[in-house]
């Protein structure tokens, strides 16, 4: 049980917290290895049926991150996002899993060090809330 | 003591139906009977969470069959939760939906479950008591003739409702949709043709059974016979009401000894809990808790076409008066506890839901653009009505949002468990001695429970027609010592 | 039209209105009947047995209909003898193809259930604290045995392969009409696919803002149908009602909205879709004007699922 670690899901917009996180790596700033990272045009693309995915798959934790309020490329991506991930995630907590399963921030791409920071933090919480209970739940049949 | 267990099982664990375990003694007598119901769907549970409102539209599949119902009497519990009275037309709007409905169930079932029986001998071979069955002994024409005129009924309350099947336009205090001239007209027409099909029924029964001295006995014997209570809803002159009215409890010589109206209705009926069923059984708290027995002092009652007749003084319309009349002449007593008599009682009705039906269409003001009544804070509320199988309560409670918190609901093949636990009984020991049991036994032991139509959908969903039976006899050891069934 | 067609039809843990959609065929039933050959349909019309289904040879039956979810043992037994005898097998109506209202009982434990009903419901009596049990001895002498009681729903593609689905609680039966019909003539769709037309609810309502000329907008507030009248002939979801219209196949011809009532979503999503639910949250979420606007949508997932959860990518609450 010790060693299990999170496996986390990262859906970053190739705009902004994608680059983010490529500064994070260029700079050296460390973020955990478990931290997978999908590159999507605008977190307007994301669709509440990517998270799900992810969550039936395994992930243990998603994360969806894009360009701070204002910045969006495609000027209202993000502000779809926020409301559809709002009520993706009442959805979710309605269904069994813990609110803090699955987070989104903006972070711009100059914030390589907020990259690396927030997810080391995501995966403290992931760590905390233990496994995906989905998978738990299928697992036990 | 040792026992063979005979079980009787309809598709239980297929379907979640019912089942009966018939248990002999030494000699092969019957010596218990238990009708168990397998099923339990928990809707009392998922409701919970649901705003009040989009309840109608959800209960309603508690039942294909008898959906009207549901939807009716969660809207009714929805105008109490928000403390208000539906606008005068919205309340005809909804009654008359009620009423096609009554049209079209009660004709589903006489045509597809009751006359069968009768048409082809209540012991001959089971295949053909069926509607397909039926459409090709009565011929094409008569068949379509009669669905025509059923699909009347179901064309009502499509227009009312929405849609055919699980309607959606019922809201608190109203309706959401008003009824146009142009419409009214439409369904005055229709209605017409359901009071043809309410004649045409009632004539159709008398020729089949009341001119057929065999089958009249068995009408009247006492095979099929269960001495309880009765219950079901009336108006101020003691008229059969479905809609809305009093709900009058009358005892096994037909004595008043109950009346009540919505939340009171905990005052008067409490379910028991049983270990070996999934559907409690409810009887007369005043009486109290007498076990599952009938006659005289029985805390048991029934709901349902006979069950409302024998609560009631009569009918709200002049030819199902008439044929009211007929029947409680035809017996000399009241209440008449034969319960073949459900299917007549329910020929009866159909025509007094036709006639009512055609009243309602007939009141211009049904389409006045009134429909919605203001609402007041939510809490809690009952929604009583007859249900075409008898007396259906639902009742909620919701949060100051109208956000169901609790819900109850009591069907009316629940009121009936007891006494179809009787009757069930009662036709074992008759026809099971000494234990010889065949094929035969299995179809006179379905007549048992046929003519409560225990609302196979609500409490079981099936749809009228042959609850599928097994038949395993156990030999004293409790081995498997022959298995029927039919299906 | 080729010779008869041989169908087969099993209500499974449905409330019997699919059956009755083919009943409300009326005259139309009566008519095709020549060209149907009813070899099973149980429990409701025909009396042929399961064991006789069960000897019919494999792939022998031409049409088979499936109706209701799946949840006992014997329901999942029935559906893979279907899966043998029928070369088609349809998963007819919102509850075999998506779990149905029934399947909102995925949301709840059996525990929970049981507690509701035997022990919490107003006018249970039950002084010995007793519930159903999957076998028991009463009075020292009978004993009794119930089906055990699962603890989810799952629709009939979770147990066997599905041909071809179809919406709809129940499906409406004119669009049941025209389905027979196709199967008549043998002008089916893909395996695999849904028996629609493959529009939209919203593609053949008349309140649509499009085929009135009309700008979509995001919307101010959310409505319940309590509040409110809603316009005449405008959009409901405009008007702030949360109609699923847009996700929804439309085979019903948008009955709902004809009657001022929101679209639900039992026709089942517009092709394309795996998840109804999912693709309901996007597009409603999508229309509103602000993010707290979604904090006045009560219980979403009892919204967004009604007749989906088993069969969406969750299928069940987490316990
Ligand atoms: S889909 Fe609807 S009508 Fe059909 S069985 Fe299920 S609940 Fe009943
Ligand atoms: S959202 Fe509803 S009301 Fe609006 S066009 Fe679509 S189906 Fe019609
Ligand atoms: S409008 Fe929507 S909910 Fe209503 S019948 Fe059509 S598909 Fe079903
Ligand atoms: S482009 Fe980054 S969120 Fe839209």
């Amino acid at each position: 049980m010790s060693e299990w670690k999170p496996n986390i899901v990262v859906f970053a917009c190739d705009w902004c917290t994608y680059q983010g996180a490529d500064l994070a790596g260029s700079l050296r700033y460390e973020y955990p290895a478990n931290v997978n990272i999908i590159r999507v045009p605008c977190t307007g693309r994301v669709e509440p049926e990517f998270i799900v995915s992810a969550l039936s798959n395994g992930a243990d934790g998603v994360f969806v991150g894009g360009c701070h309020p204002g910045d969006c490329h495609y000027k209202e991506g993000n502000y779809k996002a926020m409301r559809r991930f709002t009520l993706l995630k009442m959805v979710l907590t309605g269904m069994g899993f813990e609110a803090e399963r699955v987070r989104m921030e903006w972070i711009s791409g100059s914030e390589g060090k907020r990259f690396a920071e927030i997810m080391a933090e995501f995966n403290r919480t992931i760590e905390k809330i233990g496994p995906n209970p989905f998978r738990r739940d299928s697992n036990a049949g | 003591m040792t026992l063979k267990k005979i079980e009787i099982n309809p598709m239980t664990r297929l379907e979640g139906h019912g089942k009966i375990s018939v248990f002999l003694d030494e000699q092969g007598n019957v010596d218990n009977v238990f009708f168990q119901t397998v099923e339990l769907r928990g809707y009392e549970r998922f409701l919970t969470g649901m705003p009040i409102e989009e309840v109608p539209r959800t209960v309603s599949t508690i039942c294909g069959v008898c959906r009207c119902v549901h939807f009716t009497a969660a809207v009714k519990a929805a105008d109490a939760v928000y403390h208000v009275q539906p606008t005068p037309t919205a309340r005809k709007i909804r009654e008359l939906l009620l009423n096609a409905h009554y049209v079209e169930d009660h004709t589903a079932i006489l045509y597809a479950l009751g006359f069968p029986d009768f048409v082809v001998g209540p012991t001959a071979d089971a295949g053909a008591r069926n509607l397909i069955g039926l459409i090709q002994a009565v011929g094409a024409d008569v068949g379509k003739l009669v669905l025509r005129k059923r699909y009347a009924a179901v064309k009502v309350i499509e227009m009312l409702g929405g849609k055919p099947i699980h309607p959606v336009a019922a809201l608190p205090g109203g309706w959401s949709k008003r009824v146009t001239e142009q419409e009214r007209t439409e369904i005055l027409a229709l209605a017409d043709e359901m009071v043809e099909l309410g004649e045409l029924t009632l004539k159709v029964f008398g020729d089949v059974v009341l001119k057929n001295q065999d089958y009249m006995d068995l009408v009247t014997g006492d095979v099929y016979k269960v001495v309880c209570n009765y219950m079901g809803t009336v108006d101020d002159k003691n008229r059969v009401q479905y809609y809305d009215g009093t709900q009058r409890i009358v005892d096994t010589e037909g004595k008043e000894i109950g009346r009540f109206k919505g939340k009171d209705y905990l005052k008067h009926i409490a379910e028991r809990v049983l270990p070996w069923s999934y559907l409690k059984v409810p009887y007369l708290k005043n009486i109290g808790w007498k076990g599952i027995v009938d006659g005289e002092g029985t805390s048991l009652y029934s709901v349902g076409p006979l069950a409302r007749l024998n609560a009631a003084d009569g009918m709200d319309t002049p030819l199902a008066q008439e044929a009211y009349e007929k029947m409680y002449a035809t017996f000399g007593v009241k209440p008449v506890h034969n319960i073949l008599a459900y299917h007549w009682a329910r020929a009866i009705e159909l025509l007094n839901a036709a006639e009512k039906a055609r009243q309602l269409a007939s009141d211009e003001s049904i389409t006045s653009p009134d429909i919605r009544a203001e609402l007041w804070a939510p809490d809690e509320g009952v929604g009583v009505i007859e249900a075409v199988r008898g007396v259906l309560i639902h009742h909620y409670k919701t949060d100051d949002r109208g956000i169901v918190q609790e819900a109850n609901l009591i069907v009316a093949t629940t009121h009936n468990n007891g006494p179809i636990n009787v009757a069930v009984k009662r036709a074992a020991e008759h026809f099971i001695k000494n234990g010889k049991v065949d094929d035969g036994i299995l179809n006179l032991v379905e007549m048992a429970y046929r003519p409560y139509d225990i609302c196979l959908a609500c409490a079981t969903h099936t749809l009228p027609g042959r609850l599928p039976l097994q038949l395993d006899v156990y030999d004293c050891k409790g081995e498997l010592y022959k298995s029927l069934r039919n299906f | 039209m080729p010779d008869k067609v041989k169908l087969a039809y099993f209500l499974s843990g449905g409330c019997g209105g699919c059956d009755m959609a083919i009943i409300d065929l009326s005259e139309t039933l009566v008519d095709v009947l020549p060209y149907l050959e009813v070899v099973f349909w149980a429990p409701t019309v025909a009396d042929v047995k399961y064991k006789d289904l069960e000897a019919m040879p494999d792939k022998s039956i031409d049409v088979g209909l499936y109706s209701g979810m799946v949840r006992l043992s014997e329901q999942e037994h029935i559906a893979r003898v279907m899966r043998r005898k029928c070369k088609v097998l349809v998963a007819y109506g919102a509850c075999a193809a998506l779990g149905g209202i029934p399947g909102m009982g995925n949301m709840h434990t059996r525990e929970d259930i049981f507690q509701t009903a035997y022990f919490d419901t107003y006018s249970t009596d039950n002084p010995e604290g007793v519930t159903p049990q999957v076998r028991c001895v009463v009075d020292g002498k009978y004993e009794l045995t119930l089906p055990e009681f699962y603890g989810y729903v799952r629709p009939l593609q979770h147990v066997v392969d599905v041909d071809y689905f179809s919406g709809g609680c129940p499906p409406h039966h004119s669009f049941v009409g025209q389905a027979v019909v196709a199967v008549l003539e043998g002008e089916l769709p893909p395996p695999g696919s849904w028996i629609t037309s493959g529009k939209a609810v919203c593609d053949v309502c008349d309140r649509n803002p499009a085929g009135r000329g009309e700008q979509r907008h995001l919307i101010q507030s959310v409505k319940r149908t309590i509040d409110g009248v809603p316009e005449e002939g405008k959009c409901l979801l405009q008007q702030g009602y949360l109609c699923l219209g847009a996700v929804t196949q439309g085979d019903c011809g948008s009955l709902c909205p004809q009657v001022n009532i929101p679209c639900r979503g039992c026709g089942g999503p517009i092709p394309g879709v795996k998840d109804f639910g999912l693709r309901a949250i996007g597009s409603i979420a999508a229309s509103l004007e602000k993010e707290e606007l979604v904090e006045q949508i009560p219980s979403p997932v009892k919204l967004f699922y009604r007749y989906s959860l088993p069969a969406s990518m969750l299928g069940r609450k987490i316990k």
